[in-house]
């Protein structure tokens, strides 16, 4: 994490104001975690919609990972560090 | 044998004596691996500033591959990204799974042999700890994805991880249970 001041240099920043958030968050698959576990977290944390949060574990389950969310780089670290509380196994990465 | 029932938002749950002295165990272990290698505050020494801004946690990976695996990487290929998210982030983390366990725990010594009435929020922390210790076991254990999930039901008894293996399942069956009476 950086401060706000140093952000401005940046060119994340710039790409932002024009594209689609440059960050996103993305969970792997893992063999421990029930499908049914991780469907409700995409539920209650992100406060998707059942079928949404379905399709998106679904995508976890049969490709190995999906981008659950996207934004700045703050709300994403934010993001992972919230399924790491919940034990999903959750990264950062450029769009 | 474990019982969950549901009272409207309310889930009731109940175990067996020798149930809840096992899963108070494996709680504890879990605590005790949460706490293991984590350096006090900063405000308890010189920096108060770091702690303010709770910047004062660990900068590399743990070295059990428990905690390697409650604790990942932030970012796949960023190792100094990793480190600076961890040195924001880990300690909160380890304090937050140990509260979730300790909650727990506390429930099950109050309760005795009685049954345990989880509101909402007891809830989240009862899947959450439930799924540490899951991941916990399943790491011990190196359950990998490609495993076919029969190998594992079909070890036979004299295997010294049948036993591991066993309360691995049972813990999937009691997460399985909350969760979907808290639907």
């Amino acid at each position: 994490m950086s401060t706000a001041p140093s952000e401005l240099d940046s060119p994340e920043v710039t790409e932002a104001i024009q594209l689609s958030p440059p960050w996103m968050t993305i969970v792997w698959n893992d063999p421990v975690n029930l499908m049914d576990y991780v469907t409700f977290v995409f539920q209650t944390y992100f406060g998707y919609s059942k079928q949404k949060a379905e399709k998106l574990m679904l995508q976890v389950h049969q490709e190995g990972k999906s981008a659950v969310s996207n934004g700045n780089r703050e709300a994403m670290e934010r993001d992972v560090e919230a399924m790491h509380s919940y034990g999903l196994w959750a990264t950062c990465e450029k769009s | 044998m474990t019982r969950f029932r549901k009272r409207r938002k309310t889930v009731v749950v109940s175990f067996a004596e020798h149930e809840a002295d096992i899963l108070a165990n494996l709680l504890r272990n879990l605590v005790e691996l949460l706490y293991d290698g984590l350096p006090p505050r900063s405000a308890e020494s010189s920096d108060p500033l770091a702690a303010l801004l709770e910047s004062d946690g660990p900068t590399s990976p743990p070295e059990d591959v428990v905690l390697q695996r409650l604790l990942p990487d932030a970012y796949k290929t960023d190792d100094m990204a990793s480190s600076e998210f961890r040195r924001f982030t880990e300690r909160g983390l380890r304090e937050g799974k140990v509260t979730d366990a300790k909650r727990v725990l506390s429930a099950l010594e109050e309760s005795g042999a009685d049954e345990i009435a989880l509101e909402p929020d007891e809830q989240l922390s009862w899947l959450r700890a439930l799924n540490d210790l899951r991941l916990a076991i399943g790491t011990r254990l190196d359950i990998k994805d490609e495993d076919d999930y029969t190998t594992w039901e079909k070890l036979p008894d004299e295997d010294p991880r049948r036993l591991t293996y066993d309360l691995y399942d049972w813990l999937g069956y009691l997460q399985s249970a909350l969760l979907h009476n808290m639907r």
